[in-house]
């Protein structure tokens, strides 16, 4: 185990759905589960990481503190982090510089949501000229579903990719989420499911498309110190190996929300890796694995063709050679490779700051072989991969 | 598209200084005076570039012609603060890569111009558009056709 290593001693979670009740309702829920999950009580917490909420007021700002008090004040450190999609992951961040700084053994991580019907739309009101996504409903319609439409029409015409094969990766995914107690939708879905689904946006479906839920997940980490003692021995325990929260290197070259442009490459020429595949390389860099040594992955799939995307990315496959590897059955549960096995957000639909934390909790659920109707056989080390507005992306490794 | 004439007092900018409402339109991006990069939407100060410290940009036509990198076509009106005509019509939105500038561009297609006219690599060129009517004013946008004009004779200027 290494010295940078961080030991997950409990996850927990609220079921996605789509209630509408207040966030921090899910939040607690999560958080005592993970508490139990832990074996420690709520005054041991010396460190709260809030990821934030951007949809539900003040509270959701400081989403640390929300939980800190809601919880009953201890007196415990609290953050509150926003990074998109991947505020979760760097709420991570955050508790483990505080823990391996030294300056606390025990942390929980927190994210919950509650989120409107239909398209997310800009949040806040008035004519904000200067926000580029304002802007981009504004003059251009662009919503989250056109983007991803974008990088599944690159998938189509560069590679050949079909319909077909966006569909059966909804039909992977709602075969994993099946069984998750977790999950919001547990309906086995066929290929003409899909194809039968309404376009919303050109050329993905209704069902190509993830939702917008309400959900909450909590996980505690501790130093290696605290968590032996609390043990007794750590063999088997899942700990957190890497957690990369990489930013864009200009110039930035894929179109991404909420952007009318990309950088300009005329001067400066791209990096090496762009950066979807930055976000994952770090991760496996700081964790000193790579590709080959992983049992599983959970990725970002906010469309079925974006889930392909990060096969590449992950260096999973070759560009161009994500559809292949998903008709093999490979990234089935059984296969080489699984991804999502928790049914991804094709089976959760998405709840922000709660998301990167889900992700994190799958692996530990598998890597404990606690992963109900959906395990893993003996896996060792798993990957996740997410990525959100503003240039945020991240990446956490977690193996055992 | 752009037929009117640009005198003609109904038609304004949805959006002030990023393109131009002549008969060859093309964007404004802003251009580096020290390292001469571009950034679309045109700004002003810092450069873009970490390899940079300069803080003048200038405004500059970027090429009216590029190729698609990707398209997307919205069936269901967007919300808020898009203003979608009632009834809602599909329209497509089209990324083009703009050669000399090195830069994808997101812009939409003309009205009538769907996903199944369009393919990635597909020459393209800037024009313009209305985006909504408001008290008999048009309020234009750029917009990304198929291109038909001659490149050298009707490339901005
Ligand atoms: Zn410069």
């Amino acid at each position: 185990m290494s010295d940078r290593d961080l030991v997950v001693l409990g996850v927990g979670m609220h079921p996605w759905g789509k209630w509408g009740r207040d966030f921090t309702e899910y939040g607690m829920v999560a958080a005592r589960a993970a508490l139990k999950d832990a074996g420690i009580e709520w005054k041991d917490v010396q460190y709260v990481a809030g990821a934030d909420t951007i949809r539900n007021g003040y509270p959701g700002f400081i989403a640390g503190a929300t939980f800190a008090q809601k919880m009953g004040w201890t007196g415990a450190r609290v953050s509150s982090s926003y990074a998109a999609c991947a505020s979760g992951a760097m709420s991570l961040q955050t508790a483990r510089a505080s823990i391996l700084a030294g300056f606390c053994d025990v942390a929980m991580v927190i994210g919950a949501d509650t989120t409107p019907k239909g398209f997310f739309a800009p949040v806040g009101g008035g004519d904000r000229k200067n926000d580029p996504d304002w802007l981009r409903f504004h003059l251009l319609g662009a919503t989250n579903p056109a983007y991803f439409a974008l990088f599944a029409r690159r998938r189509m015409d560069l590679y050949g990719a079909t319909s077909e094969d966006f569909a059966q990766v909804k039909v992977k995914n709602s075969l994993h989420g099946l069984n998750n107690p977790y999950a919001r939708f547990r309906k086995e879905n066929a290929v003409e499911d899909v194809l039968n689904s309404p376009v919303v946006s050109d050329p993905l479906r209704l069902l190509d498309i993830c939702a917008t839920s309400d959900g909450a997940a909590a996980m505690i980490v501790t130093s290696r110190a605290f968590a032996e003692k609390h043990l007794g021995s750590l063999k088997g325990v899942p700990r957190i190996k890497a957690v990369s929260t990489s930013t864009p290197t200009y110039p930035q070259t894929l179109l991404e929300m909420p952007d009318f442009a990309t950088d300009s490459s005329a001067v400066v020429a791209p990096p090496a890796r762009g950066f979807k595949d930055s976000i994952c390389w770090d991760a496996y860099e700081e964790a000193g694995v790579g590709p080959e040594d992983l049992s599983m992955a959970e990725v970002y799939d906010l469309s079925t063709a974006l889930e392909l995307d990060w096969y590449e990315h992950l260096g999973l496959c070759a560009p161009g050679e994500a559809e292949g590897l998903l008709r093999s059955g490979a990234t089935t549960i059984g296969g080489r490779i699984p991804v999502n096995p928790s049914g991804g957000l094709s089976c959760f639909g998405e709840a922000i700051p709660a998301q990167a934390i889900a992700q994190v909790c799958e692996l530990v659920w598998q890597l404990r072989g606690q992963a109900e109707g959906r395990q893993i056989e003996n896996a060792k080390l798993g990957i996740t991969a997410n990525q959100g507005l503003f240039g945020h992306g991240s990446s956490v490794i977690v193996g055992v | 598209m752009s037929e009117t004439a640009t005198s003609n007092a109904s038609q304004v900018p949805a959006i002030e200084g990023w393109f131009t409402l002549d008969q060859n339109p093309h964007l404004i991006g802003s251009q580096c005076t020290a390292c001469g990069t571009y950034v679309f939407p045109p700004r002003e100060g810092a450069c873009p570039s970490p390899l940079c410290d300069s803080d003048e940009l200038t405004a500059t036509p970027f090429s009216r012609f590029g190729t698609v990198w990707s398209y997307a076509e919205n069936r269901y009106a967007p919300p808020l603060p898009y203003r979608a005509a009632e009834p809602f019509e599909p329209y497509a939105l089209v990324a083009v890569q703009l050669e000399k500038e090195g830069i994808i561009v997101l812009g939409q297609a003309p009205k009538g111009i769907l996903a199944k006219d369009l393919k990635v690599g597909m020459r393209m060129q800037l024009e313009t558009d209305v985006l909504y009517r408001e008290d008999g004013i048009d309020y234009m946008v750029y917009v990304w056709a198929p291109a038909v004009q001659d490149e050298v004779a009707g490339g901005a200027k």
